[in-house]
């Protein structure tokens, strides 16, 4: 059943990538259990706009756990308490009265802060952009049902393939990895016949760009897949380093 | 018809007018593609599929968009699935079929030559889409596998669990991102394209407000697409996100592009009900539940009371008083009649008094039926003779469970009511808009050069679109269309060089945006933009939502007037407009939109007829049906907008040579 709370939130503000950036204490009070988190975020920021002071920037734009943008480190953990939750996933009934909240950004050095709980995370792009597809152009397909795959393979593939990008894992990760995510994309494709022609280049090279933006090592803590609010399986992460390896192996380069 | 609206449909037999148009449209040579610039705006599935194809080809590309990266764009929400012709079911299902169906479904209201190209290429989207490694959902035999959606009979609609949008949008966005480290197209991700420049009439390029900086940035282009969605949002309430939005397309509007059908919108009979004052968007619950849920409310009006305070349980009515009264009135298609059908019956039901939450504007969305047939199956396969019901429930729900746990996961984790358990609450809102940009058969706006693709244009859906036929139009308009009718306009284009972006057109351009931007940080009122844009929201869905009348409408469009007066009176937007600043972002299209929500009543106001999702409470049946006027309706409403918000309506007149047009029915 619904209820109300009152709150306090301790949020990161900081005006631009220059500025330090501190701690401010907010108290929010009536806030219906049936929220959703960024809403409370909306409630503050109406009064904080209506006081005459600066809103809270965050991003944010499905609200449905889905694009990947929304972005909040709640209480030491990224997307907050749930299991498998997004922020703008995540309820007030999993808050009780009284609570004091402390919101950051993902502190991860390849993610710069840009504004209050706002990071660049072009650096995800950039990985993608360097091996994470299929070297297909438009009009080339054959028919689709001439190529049957194996359902467990599909279905495989389609749990890596539900990651939405958000950067949690390397927010999770003490040493900022971002293993999970490159893995994801790298099991995605190496499941699927379609991905085989290009399986040891496409390794190879998204690995080396993640490498030059400065994510750190994997060392197997596991928080990542912990923290993923899409569950994305450490097994990806086993695959992807049996096929770099073997890669390396091969290389000819 | 009006001279200023030339639809370019080709000649010849219907079959054939794409295959010929396509082999005989000029082709630009490589050499010259390299030195033509095509700027894309938006990279959902329309924008991002348009990119990777045009770069593929040779042109040189920019692609924009609001989010923090081209792969949040909102056709990674879709849920369903998306419509092809394969027939891969044996079913009977064709090009013709799929054509029939969508014209059928629009109400009458689409043109012919674009839905059937759009029927055509819809098997190569699939192909291609597999080809790029989207992981559809399998058979155990490793082929793909169909679902049902609604206003047809055959299963057509391919997808991935309850995220098909995503795995296509990924899928296009991967071939972006590839063109993007080859070089071939340059991203601007965190930027809002704010006015169309225009030289003598002919689009030349835009002005962006780079969202980190503040910036404003003036870009060349020989052409112009815009990929940048719909509108849903002017009912502030709707399952959208939040940076939805019309400003691109408005901005085009108000440089001379019409807008075609502006009050056609789409509500979607099952999102999640309005929960309270802090609601921020509404939630959809996939169209393809309706596959396997059953809809109903209570027949008995003291039990619909009884529920709303709480008192009883949803399984505490018998099934004898129950109504699943889209069964009952339609029971050719059931549940699975056109979305317009549907909402406009669960309003009528609450309208009614029969709604089942405490707002009393809700029905149930009903999946127990549903879950014991299929655990039955499964003890039929498993061999099981005798299963208790326990068992056949646990079953039941793991199959329901694969088909659409992350829907039922959403949903708890919104109402933190458990769907397995009891039915879900489900209510109809605003979730698509039909109208948009008015394009020719190439995707051409009446501006030449300037573009419109996706949901941004009003081609395919007529007065109602299909559920999964958007992801199809998106990618169809981008993979198929586009790479080749644009070399209708760029073939005569390869002798235009680059303008130099301090051509006095731009800086004027500039000098607009910069205009408004300053007008807004200065007005220093006392209200926020979310104020302003919930008081649209509400006339909007009252006066201009499921039920319209002359009356409501003409009242609306004061209502908004005044509220428009108010808002560029009072409106606060804090901060600076040389930084990052949502609160500006939020204020430029809201004020948009307080525009865009006057033209939508207008439409609305001057087509007296029932139709789609257009429903006048002036043109109904006696049992409620929508009343249809082919006589003086079966147009094209194109609005030609006027300095100072008036406008003038141009009709393109629709020509039906191969269906014969029909009073639609479900029953
Ligand atoms: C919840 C939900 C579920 C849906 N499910 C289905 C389904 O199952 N099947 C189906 O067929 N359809 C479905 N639809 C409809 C379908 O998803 C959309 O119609 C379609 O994805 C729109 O694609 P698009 O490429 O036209 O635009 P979008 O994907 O909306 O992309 C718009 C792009 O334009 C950019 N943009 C907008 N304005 C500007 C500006 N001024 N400057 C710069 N960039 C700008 C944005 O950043 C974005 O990149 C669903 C819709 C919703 C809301
Ligand atoms: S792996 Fe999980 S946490 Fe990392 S980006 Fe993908 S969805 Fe987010
Ligand atoms: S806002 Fe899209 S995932 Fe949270």
């Amino acid at each position: 059943m619904e209820k109300n709370l009152n709150l306090s939130l301790k949020v990161w503000r900081q005006k631009n990538a220059k500025d330090k950036g501190q701690f401010e204490t907010y108290k929010v009070n009536d806030i219906s259990t049936d929220m959703s988190f960024l809403e409370m975020f909306d409630v503050l920021n109406e009064r904080l706009i209506v006081d005459g002071k600066e809103p809270i920037a965050f991003d944010h734009d499905c609200r449905e756990g889905i694009c990947g943008m929304c972005s909040m480190f709640i209480n030491g953990r990224p997307h907050g308490p749930k299991q498998g939750v997004t922020t703008c996933q995540l309820h007030m009934r999993s808050f009780n009265d009284g609570d004091t909240i402390v919101v950051e950004p993902w502190r991860a050095s390849p993610f710069p802060v840009i504004k209050d709980l706002v990071v660049d995370r072009s650096a995800f792009d950039r990985i993608i952009s360097a091996g994470g597809f299929i070297s297909i152009n438009t009009g080339n397909a054959q028919d689709a049902n001439s190529l049957p795959i194996p359902k467990d393979d599909a279905d495989e593939s389609f749990a890596a393939a539900s990651c939405i990008g958000c950067g949690a894992c390397v927010a999770a990760c003490k040493n900022a990895s971002a293993m999970l995510f490159v893995s994801a994309k790298v099991s995605q494709l190496a499941l699927l016949p379609q991905g085989q022609p290009e399986r040891k280049q496409r390794v190879m090279e998204m690995v080396a760009q993640m490498d030059s933006e400065g994510f750190g090592s994997c060392t197997n803590t596991g928080a990542c897949s912990a923290e993923c609010p899409k569950e994305i399986s450490l097994t990806h992460i086993a695959r992807m380093n049996r096929d770099y390896i073997s890669a390396e192996l091969s290389s000819t380069k | 018809m009006t001279s200023k609206l030339d639809s370019k449909i080709p000649e010849g037999n219907l079959e054939q007018k794409w295959t010929k148009y396509r082999s005989t449209v000029p082709l630009v040579n490589p050499a010259n593609k390299r030195s033509l610039e095509v700027l894309i705006i938006g990279s959902g599935l329309a924008g991002a599929s348009a990119a990777a194809s045009l770069a593929e080809l040779g042109y040189k590309v920019k692609v924009f968009c609001f989010q923090d990266s081209a792969r949040r764009a909102h056709s990674i929400a879709a849920q369903g699935g998306i419509n092809a012709a394969k027939n891969y079911q044996n079913d009977g299902d064709s090009t013709y079929r799929l054509f029939y169906d969508t014209i059928k479904g629009g109400d009458y209201r689409a043109r012919e030559a674009n839905v059937y190209r759009l029927a055509e290429v819809s098997a190569n989207i699939i192909d291609q889409c597999v080809a790029s490694g989207v992981p559809f959902a399998r058979e155990y035999g490793g082929l793909l596998s169909n679902r049902s959606f609604g206003g047809t009979q055959v299963q057509r609609t391919f997808y991935a669990a309850g995220q098909t949008g995503q795995q296509l949008l990924l899928g296009a966005y991967s071939g972006l991102q590839r063109q993007v480290g080859m070089g071939n197209v340059k991203m601007y991700a965190r930027h809002e394209m704010l006015e169309v420049v225009t030289i003598d009439g002919v689009c030349r390029g835009i002005i962006a407000r780079d969202l980190t900086t503040g910036n404003l940035e003036r870009h060349f282009g020989h052409a112009v697409l815009l990929c940048t969605g719909g509108y849903g949002n002017v009912f502030y309430l709707s399952t959208n996100a939040m940076g939805s939005n019309v400003t691109a397309a408005w901005k085009a509007h108000k440089k001379g592009a019409m807008m075609a059908n502006p009050c056609f919108t789409q509500i979607h009979p099952t999102c999640i009900p309005v929960s309270g004052d802090h609601q921020s968007k509404l939630t959809l619950m996939s169209e393809s539940l309706r596959n396997d849920g059953r809809i109903w409310v209570p027949a008995k009006k003291e039990d619909a009371v009884a529920l709303r305070e709480n008192r009883i349980k949803p399984n505490d009515i018998k099934e004898e008083d129950r109504d699943y009264y889209l069964e009952r009135r339609y029971p050719a298609f059931g549940n699975l009649v056109p979305r317009d059908v549907a909402s406009r019956a669960a309003k009528e039901r609450c309208d009614a008094g029969f709604g089942v939450n405490k707002t009393g504007e809700a029905v149930f969305l009903d999946f127990a039926f549903n879950t014991i047939r299929y655990g039955n199956m499964e003890a039929t396969k498993k061999g099981m003779h005798n299963p208790t019901q326990d068992q056949i429930v646990e079953m039941g729900r793991a199959v329901v469970k694969e088909k659409y746990g992350n829907l039922f996961d959403m949903y708890q984790q919104i109402t933190g009511v458990n769907p397995y358990e009891q039915p879900m609450m489900i209510y109809p809102a605003v979730h698509y808009t039909m109208g948009g940009l008015w394009v020719d058969y190439n995707l051409m706006t009446n501006i030449p050069g300037l573009y419109a693709l996706g949901e941004a244009n009003f081609s395919e859906h007529g007065a109602n679109r299909l559920g999964a036929s958007a992801l199809m139009q998106g990618l169809a308009d981008g993979y198929f269309v586009i790479p080749y009718t644009i070399g209708a306009y760029l073939n005569k284009e390869i002798m235009t060089k680059a303008i130099p972006t301090d051509h006095e057109a731009f800086v004027a351009a500039e000098n607009k945006v910069k205009g408004t931007i300053d007008q807004l940080m200065g007005i220093k009122g006392t209200k926020s933009v979310d104020y302003f844009h919930k008081r649209l929201g509400l006339i909007m869905w009252n006066k201009c939502g499921m039920a319209r009348s002359s009356e409501e409408l003409t009242k609306a469009i004061s209502d908004i007037q005044t509220l428009r007066k108010e808002f560029w009176s009072d409106v606060r937007v804090p901060g600076d407009a040389n930084e990052m600043n949502s609160e500006l972002e939020k204020a430029v299209r809201v004020a948009d939109f307080l525009e865009l929500g006057e033209l939508m009543c207008k439409d609305a106001l001057t087509r007296n007829e029932s139709c789609g999702g257009h429903f006048r409470e002036e043109y109904q049946t006696e049992e409620g049906e929508a009343m249809r006027d082919d006589e003086n309706y079966k147009y094209v409403a194109a609005w030609e907008y006027f300095e100072g918000n008036t406008w003038e309506l141009h009709k393109e007149d629709l020509v039906y040579e191969n269906i014969k047009i029909a009073q639609r029915s479900y029953k």
